[in-house]
């Protein structure tokens, strides 16, 4: 039985400006979503998880061991991270789960599919966004996506409908016959977005999905995220933009020297911080000598101040020291990324 | 994936391997009708007017087929390394093997690529021989059974060369030394009964002499080695090329890292 979308068209303005991504209508990509799992249910391993790695290795030919045994779960519905710095073993365990790297040692299973027993139904849940531009830039646009479809069994008619859908979501549509060459970096992004989703997967993976992309393009691009989380679908992104992932995911994996650090929820991640270092502005000028019982101040200017607060401190009670002495704060923020921040910290512990 | 399913990755793979090489007709399909025109031109008319017969046909009639078998060969050979070689270079390959698409369809759509564009070569070369020859098929079953296998084989061929290239000159290497070279000596403008026993017989290892010489049965019903060995050994070529380069699929040799 083929998988129609027909009466599944997700209703979008017709004219959907260029450079904007409009959100999938819930109702539509439950449909979807619920039709795929109809049509491809989970395989017998954890109902619950979309991604279940155990004991995941990598030995390149060259004797690099690029992954040492790693563990990581992801659940259904999840908007997961997945950070390192370069060379952590990020794009080589997102290589195995998607069979472009042949693994040395482990499990790895995709919806309870696992991909030692049924690799191609695993792969039906699974759609990528490499890093890196990974199509033919000589063929048109709908060209790319219609060959992506049928490799995966979808035929013609359906995928030029699906394309319609994803194009316009997508904010694409007047570039449908364009040559891939002639589209902006962005645009090559949003691309392979249209692509990775096209066969409605249930679990997107996205390597580095806003390198190159300018910021109005990235605000669109994280609605466009998490609208399809919302929707059902679990989406696991690798990035180097870290609050990218404080703001997008709920969950995260920190991987260094090809094994995980860490894997817990981003609240938890951020409760470990001890300490923050905030910058806050007055509206008096600053005397020239300033202290406050318990709090570590520094100088900045005659206008800004920069005060450590350890972990247990209260803010209440900074704000009622300035206050006593006759200070009155206009702005407060964070110096630093506190992802950041924790994410250096992690690191250095490690290595 | 259901068989459907498979049928419909096939197509599509089809589909794209038939557009891209006549997206580029002047670099695929033009070249062989100048060239074989030329060849016909000047080996069956000119010189070949004043060779007289050879195994028992005009010369421009024996030389026919072999230039027909000749085109069949560099076309099926030269779209599928161009091809899979290009995927590779791009990381377009990277669409197919992400996806559910068995090995076996990968294999059979870029070699039906391979098989439509010699075909398609074959036809037009030989309305252009037309000009030159009237010539009348022996045997259409043969014809068609040997350009059939011989685009298949060289079309595996063209894609195992291209699984293990690295750069562009990786993929002009065969063509220009081992395919030309057996091409020449493999009986297209000259019957292996003109050799001396020693070269006669190092010709049997060469696959290009059976390709021309049943080809040559098909068409003028005249052939230098029996045709059912002939058929054998194609078959036997065409077998050990497939199952190699499903073997390199599985493994994902130069694919997968």
């Amino acid at each position: 039985m083929i998988l129609s979308l027909e009466g599944a068209h997700v209703s979008e303005p017709p004219m959907a400006r260029q450079g904007r991504i409009s959100v999938p209508s819930e109702v539509g990509r439950d449909w979807l979503h619920y039709a795929a799992v109809a049509k491809y249910p989970p395989g017998l391993g954890s109902m619950s998880h979309a991604l279940e790695i155990e004991g995941l290795e990598k030995v390149y030919a060259n004797g690099l061991q690029a992954l040492k045994g790693i563990d990581l779960r992801v659940a259904q519905g999840d908007f997961f991270a997945l950070l390192g710095p370069n060379g952590a073993g990020k794009s080589t365990t997102i290589g195995v789960i998607c069979s472009l790297v042949n693994k040395t040692a482990g499990n790895v299973r995709v919806n309870g599919v696992d991909i030692d027993e049924d690799f191609p139904r695993a792969k039906r849940h699974l759609g990528v966004v490499p890093q890196e531009f990974n199509f033919n830039v000589f063929e048109s646009v709908e060209d790319i996506l219609i060959h992506q479809a049928g490799y995966y069994g979808i035929p013609l008619k359906v995928a030029r409908e699906r394309i319609d859908t994803y194009l316009a979501k997508l904010g694409l549509t007047d570039k449908r016959h364009t040559r891939a060459r002639m589209l902006s970096g962005g645009m090559k992004r949003r691309l392979m977005i249209a692509r990775a989703l096209i066969h409605e997967p249930s679990v997107l993976i996205l390597d580095e999905p806003t390198a190159g992309v300018d910021i109005e393009m990235r605000r669109s691009l994280y609605d466009f995220l998490r609208e399809t989380n919302e929707a059902g679908t679990t989406i696991i992104l690798t990035t180097h933009y870290l609050e990218e992932a404080e703001s997008l995911c709920r969950n995260i994996a920190i991987i260094n020297n090809g094994e995980i650090v860490t894997n817990t929820s981003i609240k938890n991640l951020l409760r470990e911080l001890r300490r923050e270092i905030f910058i806050l502005d007055s509206r008096q000028a600053l005397p020239e000598t300033l202290a406050l019982d318990g709090f570590e101040l520094t100088r900045i200017d005659d206008y800004c101040l920069e005060v450590q607060i350890e972990q247990g401190q209260d803010l209440a009670e900074l704000m009622s020291q300035l206050h006593g002495q006759n200070i009155s704060i206009l702005s407060m923020r964070n110096r630093e990324n506190r992802l950041e921040q924790m994410f250096v910290s992690l690191l250095e512990q490690t290595s | 994936m259901t068989p459907y399913e498979q049928w419909v990755a096939l197509l599509t793979l089809m589909r794209k391997e038939i557009r891209r090489y006549t997206r580029i007709w002047s670099q695929t399909l033009l070249p062989s009708a100048i060239t074989m025109s030329l060849y016909f031109l000047i080996f069956g008319s000119l010189i070949g007017s004043r060779i007289g017969e050879m195994g028992g046909v005009s010369y421009m009639e024996f030389v026919v087929p072999g230039l027909i078998m000749m085109a069949i060969v560099t076309n099926s050979y030269a779209n599928v390394v161009s091809s899979f070689f290009g995927s590779k270079f791009n990381d377009s390959i990277e669409e197919l093997l992400v996806s559910p698409t068995p090995n076996h369809i990968i294999l059979l759509g870029f070699v039906s690529g391979g098989v439509s564009r010699g075909m398609l070569v074959a036809v037009i070369v030989t309305i252009v021989s037309s000009l030159f020859v009237e010539l009348h098929i022996h045997s259409y079953a043969v014809v068609i059974a040997v350009v059939a296998l011989t685009s298949i084989l060289f079309s595996l061929c063209g894609l195992i060369n291209a699984v293990f290239a690295n750069t562009f000159d990786d993929i002009a290497i065969v063509p220009t030394f081992v395919l030309t070279p057996l091409t020449y000596l493999g009986g297209v403008f000259y019957s292996l009964e003109l050799l001396p026993d020693f070269w006669a017989t190092v010709s049997q290892a060469n696959p290009l002499v059976y390709v021309v010489n049943a080809f040559r049965f098909g068409v003028l019903g005249v052939s230098d080695v029996s045709v059912g060995f002939a058929f054998a050994m194609i078959g036997a070529f065409t077998l050990v090329a497939y199952l190699y380069a499903a073997h390199l699929l599985r493994t994902g040799r130069r694919l997968r890292t």
